[in-house]
C-alpha cells in the first residue's frame, strides 16, 4: 500500500498550488477586511453634527492610548470618547454578534438561509420588549419605572433566551437534537411572537406605539458605555469560542452522524452553539433593536470569496458584519441629517436586494 | 493479530414497533474482509450503524477490544473506526480537498501540517479523485462524490493508525455508485487496508463480488443473521433462493443462450 510505505511529506503539484491558493486568499481577504474595519471606525467616529476629521480622531485615539494629555485637550475629545466612540464600539459589536449567529446558525441547522430571526430568537426577544413598552406603564411601578432603559434591554434579553430554551426543549429527545424539528417549531414560535406583538401593538396607545415601532428598526442611537459594558461581556465570549466550534461545525456538514464518526462531539457542539447565538442575539437586539439580514447577507459573501470552512468563515463574518454594520450607521446618519434612519431600514434596504440578487444567481436549484 | 476486534453479542435494534435487528452475534478480526449481504430491508445498514456506536441497541452489547463500545468517548472511537455511510449530502459548497481534509483535521490533530495535506493528497490520488481537488463537491457525479468519501475515509484510517495500532473500517454500499472499473479498484483498496491489520466490514449488493472479495460472509434477512461463515461454505442455491427470491446456480454456468456476464479483474492502475 502506497499510503502507509510514504512517510516523507511530498505533495502533488496541483495539490500544492491549491492549498497555497486558498492560504492567499485567506490571508488577502482576513487583512482586507481587518485594515477596512479599523479604517471605516475611524470615518465613523469623525462623522456627524460635529465633523472631525479622521486624522484628528486617529490623534486622539493615539494619545488615549499612550495617555498624552497634551493632545487630550478640546471639546472634539468629549465628543469623540463620550459619544461616538461608544456607538461605533457598541456598532462594531452587535454587527460582529449578528454576523457570527447567523453563520453558526447556518451551519447547525446546514442551511443556507437560518438566521437568528427564522428560529424565533429574535421574535421572542421582540416580543418581551414589545411587552416591556406597552405593558410597562400598568405593571410596572415605583422605582423599576423610573429605569426603562435598563427594563427594555433586560426584557429582549430575557425573551431571546426563554425562546431559545423552549426550541431547545421542543426539539431535543433522549439527549438528541432534531435540527429539523428546531427549524419547524422556529418558524411556528416565530409566529406565535409575532401574532402577540401584533396584538401589543393593538393596545398600545399613540407614545407606546411609537416607541415599539422605532425600537422594531433598531438604532445605535442610544450608545454609551454602561450599554456597551452590559453587551460585551455577552458578545465578546462568542467571539472567543469560534475557534472551538470551528472544526465541530465543518464535521457536522456531512451530517450528524459522519461528524460522531469523526470524533466530534457532536450534542456538545450543537449545545454551545445554541447557547452562544441565543445569548449574542439577545444582547444585540437589547443593545441596538431588531436589525434584519447581517447575519444572513455576511456569511454569504464571505462564502462566495473564500468557501465554507468555519475555521476562516467565522472570523472573517465576524469582521464583515461590523463592517456592514457600523457603515449602515454611517449612512443613517447621513442620509437625513440632521435626523437619522432607524438602522434597521438601512440594512434591509441593503440586504434584502443583494439577497435576491443571491438567489437569483444561483445556477442550480436550492437544497433546503 | 488474530484476536476478535470487535464483538457484538445478541444485538436487537427495535424502532416503531419493528425489529429492525434481531439477535445478532458478529465478531470482526484484523486482516479480515467481513462481507455483509442481504436483500432490502433485512436490517443490513441498521446493523453496521449498531457496530459503529452510531445507533444504540436496544439489547446486546458491543465491545471492542474488551471494552463496551457505548463507554468509548467519540474522539477515541474515531482513531479506531472510520466510516463510510451510504450516501453525504453537502449543502455548501466544500471543495473535494476540505471534504477529504474532514478525516484528519481531528484525528490527525498531532500532526504537522504538511504531513495532514500530503496524507490528503495520497489519499485523493489512491481514491482516483487529485485532479478533482480544487472541485466542488456538490458539483460532481454520484460515482466521484462516492469516491472522494472514500478518501476521506482513507485519510481518518491512516491518520489513526498514527494513535492507534487497531482498527475497523466500515463501507456501508461503498460501490452502489460506481462504474465496474472502479467497483473492483476500491474494493480492492478495502482489502489492501484489510491486509494492513484492519477488520473491515462492508455492506454490498452485488453476490459475484461478495463471495469474491470476502474472507467471511455474513447473510442477514428479516433482521436476522441466518447463515455466516467462508463464502464456499456459507452459500448455497437453496439459501440464496429463500433470502433473495432469486433463482441462482452458484459456480454453474447459465443455461445456453443467455447473456452472461462475469467480472474478473478490474483495470484501473492506481493514479499515485
Amino acid at each position: 500500500m502506497t499510503l502507509a510505505a510514504r512517510t516523507t511529506a511530498n505533495l502533488p503539484a496541483g495539490l500544492a498550488t491549491l492549498i497555497a491558493g486558498r492560504r492567499r486568499r485567506a490571508l488577502l481577504a482576513g487583512g482586507a477586511l481587518t485594515l477596512g474595519c479599523a479604517l471605516l471606525a475611524i470615518v465613523a467616529i469623525g462623522q456627524g453634527a460635529i465633523a472631525i476629521p479622521p486624522a484628528r480622531v486617529a490623534e486622539i485615539l493615539w494619545a488615549r492610548f499612550t495617555g498624552d494629555a497634551a493632545l487630550l485637550d478640546g471639546r472634539d475629545v468629549l465628543v469623540v470618547m463620550n459619544i461616538r466612540v461608544p456607538r461605533v464600539l457598541l456598532g462594531l459589536l452587535v454587527g460582529a454578534g449578528l454576523a457570527v449567529s447567523g453563520a453558526l446558525m447556518q451551519g447547525l441547522f446546514r442551511n443556507p438561509l437560518a438566521d437568528p430571526g427564522l428560529v424565533g430568537v429574535s421574535a421572542g426577544a421582540g416580543l418581551a420588549a414589545a411587552a416591556t413598552i406597552v405593558l410597562g406603564d400598568r405593571f410596572l411601578t415605583g422605582t423599576l419605572m423610573k429605569l426603562p432603559f435598563a427594563v427594555l434591554p433586560f426584557g429582549a434579553f430575557c425573551g431571546g433566551l426563554i425562546s431559545t430554551l423552549a426550541l431547545y426543549l421542543i426539539a431535543t429527545r433522549q439527549g438528541r437534537t432534531s435540527v429539523a424539528t428546531m427549524l419547524l417549531a422556529g418558524v411556528a414560535l416565530g409566529a406565535l411572537a409575532g401574532a402577540m406583538t401584533g396584538l401589543l401593538a393593538f393596545i398600545s396607545d399613540d407614545r407606546q406605539l411609537r416607541d415599539l415601532t422605532f425600537w422594531s428598526m433598531g438604532s445605535l442611537g442610544g450608545a454609551s458605555w454602561t450599554k456597551l459594558s452590559a453587551i460585551a461581556p455577552i458578545i465578546i465570549p462568542l467571539l472567543l469560542a469560534m475557534p472551538l466550534l470551528a472544526r465541530g461545525l465543518n464535521g457536522l456538514m456531512l451530517g450528524e452522524a459522519e461528524a460522531y464518526h469523526l470524533g466530534i462531539p457532536v450534542q456538545r457542539i450543537k449545545a454551545l452553539a445554541i447557547l452562544l447565538v441565543a445569548l449574542a442575539v439577545g444582547a444585540s437586539v437589547a443593545a441596538a433593536g431588531l436589525i434584519g439580514f447581517v447575519g444572513i447577507v455576511m456569511p454569504h459573501l464571505i462564502r462566495l470569496a473564500i468557501g465554507p470552512d468555519h475555521r476562516l468563515l467565522l472570523p472573517l463574518s465576524a469582521l464583515g458584519g461590523a463592517i456592514l454594520l457600523v457603515g449602515a450607521d454611517i449612512v443613517a446618519r447621513l442620509v437625513v441629517a440632521p435626523a437619522e434612519l432607524p438602522i434597521g431600514i438601512v440594512t434591509a434596504a441593503i440586504g434584502a436586494p443583494f439577497f435576491l440578487w443571491l438567489l437569483l444567481r444561483r445556477s442550480g436549484p436550492l437544497d433546503v | 493479530m488474530r484476536e476478535t476486534l470487535i464483538q457484538a453479542r445478541g444485538l436487537s435494534f427495535r424502532a416503531g414497533g419493528r425489529d429492525l435487528v434481531r439477535e445478532a452475534s458478529l465478531e470482526l478480526a484484523p486482516g479480515t474482509t467481513t462481507i455483509l449481504i442481504g436483500p432490502n430491508g433485512a436490517g443490513k445498514s441498521t446493523l453496521l450503524k449498531l457496530m459503529t456506536g452510531e445507533a444504540k441497541p436496544s439489547d446486546g452489547e458491543i465491545r471492542l477490544d474488551g471494552e463496551a463500545l457505548a463507554a468509548i468517548p467519540a474522539w477515541r472511537l474515531a482513531c479506531q473506526r472510520a466510516v463510510m455511510a451510504q450516501h453525504a449530502r453537502l449543502v455548501f459548497p466544500f471543495s473535494v480537498y476540505e471534504v477529504a481534509s474532514l478525516g484528519v483535521d481531528g484525528v490527525g490533530r498531532a500532526m504537522t501540517r504538511l504531513r495532514r495535506d500530503a496524507l490528503v493528497g495520497e489519499s485523493l490520488a489512491a481514491a482516483g479523485v487529485l485532479d478533482l481537488a480544487g472541485r466542488a463537491y456538490q458539483t460532481l457525479s454520484g460515482g466521484e462524490q462516492q469516491r472522494v468519501q472514500f478518501a476521506r475515509v482513507l485519510c481518518q484510517i491512516e491518520a489513526g493508525r498514527s494513535v492507534a495500532s487497531r482498527q475497523a473500517l466500515f463501507l456501508d454500499e461503498p460501490i452502489a455508485s460506481l462504474d465496474l472499473c472502479h467497483q473492483l479498484a476500491l474494493l480492492d483498496m478495502a482489502r489492501a487496508i484489510a491486509a494492513r491489520g484492519v477488520a473491515v466490514l462492508i455492506v454490498l449488493h452485488d453476490l459475484n463480488l461478495a463471495v469474491t472479495y470476502a474472507d467471511h460472509l455474513v447473510v442477514m434477512d428479516q433482521g436476522q443473521i441466518i447463515a455466516q461463515g467462508a463464502p464456499a461454505k456459507t452459500l448455497d442455491d437453496a439459501l440464496l433462493r429463500q433470502v433473495f427470491k432469486v433463482d441462482l446456480s452458484l459456480s454453474r454456468a447459465p443455461a445456453p443462450g443467455l447473456p452472461f456476464l462475469l467480472p474478473q479483474q478490474h483495470r484501473l492502475t492506481p493514479a499515485a
